[in-house]
């Protein structure tokens, strides 16, 4: 695996967070002022199984380096089930990502409760330092959508 | 194109300190289609909401998008406010500058950059919301409560009260539960009988409330407001309207060696049977199993003594369907089995009994009519040895976890009965904590203590061995000074711990409710939501939520049937318009949403479609109940052709707001 040398890069990371369980730990990791990078961006959907692939494959391909998918903990899913699905669905995304040639670590799951501000912090940390080790998201950039 | 207005909350300092919210709004301005962009210092004051409210006006805005806090804060409020404007509600959207913006980062210019990104995805998103209107569904004015011990018949009750029918499914022939086998009730000792069964007779002559006993719930579908239950009425082969409840059969069946459940098996009765002398309904039930006629075809005796006859020997199980608009879940507990705990020989030694035994063996409606004795030779036991947390507080596969709540305030209340009915009898309790918060509850154990003598022993049984002479070894250790003893006793009780009853985890999966790891129905929420299970209009009554005594079962069941009442009170319901839909035109009925929903809300229907040959064709296509949908969106991932999709978080909104953030 390359490691970038490139101190300067400020990848761009988008997290899709379930509203029940994620979204509100980032809202608690907000209300505890527990910081991480100003790089992960946040898009609030209703379950995580409200995640489509094709979500995650419109990041990559308008140039984000880095997507994130946070849910509430298999069992305590608000709908249930949700979680579940969501779980097989990014499974065999990331298996066809990994074919592709698209490094492993571009994508993760993670499950944070709402009362997991720290964890998502630090999830989001931790997920940023491996994408700046990672580098800018070549493969899978369309250019043609890149802003002039 | 959309004429949206950027409003810019300071929230005092808690953005305005990090986030340079005029540079945002500036930059905000000159977004496409963005035709106000402004700061405020409190854009959820009354004066902040009237800035949004005249500028709606003003600009003829068609959305609307706050840079402030969380949604989960103050989306409802700047719905509301764009509502009173006359704009739809669910043209608003947040753009969250302070929970995950200000408040986690310290350098203002990548903040501040960090919100003007933020505020775009809003705008990105608000460019393609549509209006929404909240449907609402009609509330059926019935409540159904399953289970109907003390938790049921109070929840019951109180749902009556308030004016509303109320069903009571209980599986045993009779309602009262598990306080109709409970001789005494701790800490006050008043006899569990005299202060239910008034209760039971209440629930059975209130014209408001129905009770099916000998009934379970086999189906449940709809949802809050409008539940469709199919209840299953087992056959009794007693005609429940005829039967006067006599007794005379029961008297007469000539198979009198049938186990007495509702004894625990101490005991036996006859195959034809009514639980007990205060049961209701007081109708009697048979037993298809031990019964002669049912077996050989030859007997009919009680037939032929029934005057008013009601025994049919060929009645068949029914099934009854119902509309509810409330559903209160009150099953309840059981001890658990102790067939893993063969070092306490429970199934070795008939004197070997769990407190639930032993509750049979003191009440006078019991087996030996209140007095004490031994099951095996019917004598008077000189030494009892009580064993606490069998089963509680295990980290083993063996037992559970959790602790069990209720056992040490029942121990202390049989070692204080039969040391003041007994006094010649020494009883011992082996411990690990004497757990005892509660009204009045340890200065109840502290009298057993020290005005009944009971000695309390901290330490574990490790072996339980009955002796050829007909007394137990109890073979245990005392933790406090150290010392392994070993105790001749005649009588060994086991404080087993309590299980939610086996009847639980289908019926969750029937209400799709959500459970623990130990089958506890989980609540809502563990503290503001108590009583409310989290799919809505499924309420949680007594032990079934998790262990509880009788007091706080009752005051949870009314909990529930105040919750209950509060919906049925409404006349409708308001549902949640971020609901899926099917585009009819791409959907090609292939089920595959079906089967992802969780709440049932697909259906499929036939529909005709002109054709551009100007034929007529039939396609089968799914169609969203908007009622019953949530909103989760696990179909519109599913659908293999794009045709479901979910208002409020589209498919092009969410790639819209990944544009945006990827720009």
């Amino acid at each position: 695996m390359q490691v970038n040398e490139n101190k300067d890069f400020e990848p761009v990371i988008v997290a899709f967070c379930c509203n029940w369980c994620s979204y509100a730990g980032a809202d608690l990791s907000g209300t505890n002022r527990l910081n991480y990078p100003t790089n992960v961006k946040i898009i609030r959907v209703p379950c995580s199984c409200r995640v489509n692939p094709m979500f995650i494959l419109r990041a990559f391909q308008r140039g984000a380096d880095g997507v994130i998918m946070c849910g509430c903990h298999p069992g305590d899913c608000h709908y249930t089930s949700g979680n579940y699905f969501a779980r097989r669905r990014m499974t065999l995304l990331f298996s066809m990502l990994d074919y592709l040639g698209i490094e492993r670590n571009r994508t993760r799951v993670e499950w944070v409760s709402a009362a997991e501000g720290a964890k998502f912090a630090e999830t989001m940390e931790s997920f940023t330092a491996d994408i700046k080790k990672l580098g800018p998201n070549r493969r899978l950039e369309d250019l043609r959508c890149r802003k002039q | 194109m959309q004429r949206i207005g950027v409003f810019v909350c300071h929230c005092g300092t808690n953005i305005a300190a990090t986030v340079d919210v005029k540079a945002v709004a500036e930059a905000l301005g000159h977004e496409a289609g963005v035709v106000i962009s402004q700061d405020y210092q409190y854009m959820c004051s009354e004066s902040g909401q009237n800035l949004v409210k005249d500028a709606i006006k003003e600009h003829n805005l068609s959305g609307v998008v706050i840079c402030s806090c969380s949604p989960r804060m103050h989306e409802n409020t700047f719905r509301k406010a764009a509502a009173a404007a006359g704009l739809n509600p669910y043209m608003v959207e947040i753009a969250n500058i302070r929970e995950q913006c200000s408040w986690i980062h310290k350098d203002i210019a990548t903040a501040t950059e960090k919100a003007v990104i933020l505020g775009r995805a809003a705008i990105a998103k608000v460019h393609l919301n549509a209006p929404l209107t909240a449907g609402e569904s009609p509330v059926v004015k019935r409540a159904l409560v399953i289970g109907g011990g003390i938790a049921g018949i109070q929840t019951a009750l109180d749902i009556a009260e308030a004016g509303f029918d109320v069903d009571i499914v209980e599986k045993s022939p009779t309602i009262g539960g598990k306080m109709a086998q409970i001789d005494k009730t701790f800490p006050t000792l008043d006899c569990a009988a005299c202060i239910l069964t008034p209760k039971m007779v209440e629930a059975s002559q209130n014209e408001k409330i129905h009770i099916h006993s000998y009934s379970e719930v086999s189906d449940v579908k709809g949802f809050v407001g409008n539940f469709s239950v199919t209840i299953k009425k087992k056959a009794r082969f007693v005609d429940e309207l005829k039967c006067t409840g006599c007794g005379l059969c029961t008297e007469k069946c000539p198979m009198k060696k049938v186990p007495n459940d509702f004894n625990l098996g101490l005991d036996n009765k006859t195959a034809i049977y009514i639980p007990f002398a205060q049961a209701v309904p007081k109708v009697a039930t048979i037993d298809p199993e031990y019964c002669i006629m049912k077996k050989t075809g030859k007997c009919g005796l009680c037939s032929k003594v029934c005057s008013a006859g009601a025994i049919d020997y060929n009645q068949e199980d029914k099934f009854v369907e119902e509309k509810y608009g409330a559903i209160v879940v009150a099953t309840g507990f059981n001890p658990i089995k102790l067939d893993k705990y063969d070092e306490f020989a429970y199934n070795q030694c008939a004197d070997v009994v769990t407190s639930l035994e032993l509750e049979r063996l003191m009440n006078a409606a019991g087996p030996n009519g209140g007095t004490l004795l031994r099951p095996s030779d019917k004598t008077h036991p000189h030494k009892i040895v009580f064993v606490q947390c069998v089963g509680s507080r295990c980290d083993d596969s063996k037992g559970k976890p959790y602790c069990s709540k209720i056992c040490c305030m029942y121990t202390a209340k049989h070692a204080m009965l039969i040391r003041e009915k007994y006094p010649d009898t020494e009883v011992y309790v082996f411990y690990i904590d004497v757990r005892t918060p509660g009204k009045n509850f340890d200065e109840f154990y502290r009298r057993a203590v020290e005005q009944y003598n009971v000695h309390y022993i901290k330490g574990m049984v490790g072996k339980v061995t009955p002796k050829a002479d007909g007394k137990i070894d109890v073979q245990a250790s005392d933790l406090l000074s150290n010392e392994q003893l070993h105790i001749d006793a005649d009588m060994v009780v086991l404080a087993a711990a309590i299980e939610p009853d086996k009847t639980a985890r289908p019926l969750a999966t029937m209400l799709t409710t959500q459970m623990d790891t130990n089958d506890f129905f989980t609540e809502a929420h563990p503290k503001l939501r108590p009583v409310e299970s989290a799919t809505a209009g499924i309420f949680l009554s007594g032990a079934c939520q998790g262990p509880k005594d009788i007091p706080e079962t009752v005051a949870q069941a009314s909990a529930a049937a105040a919750k209950a009442i509060g919906l049925l009170c409404k006349n409708s319901i308001t549902c949640n318009p971020c609901v899926a839909h099917a585009d009819e035109l791409m959907c090609n009925g292939c089920s595959s949403c079906e089967k992802v929903c969780p709440y049932g809300a697909i259906t499929y229907q036939d529909k005709e479609f002109r054709m551009p040959n100007r034929t007529i064709a039939v396609r089968r296509v799914a169609s969203v109940n908007p009622a019953v949908c949530q909103g989760c969106g696990a179909c519109t991932v599913a659908c293999p052709s794009g045709a479901m999709d979910l208002n409020g978080f589209s498919n092009k909104q969410i790639m819209a707001e990944v544009d945006a953030i990827c720009k």
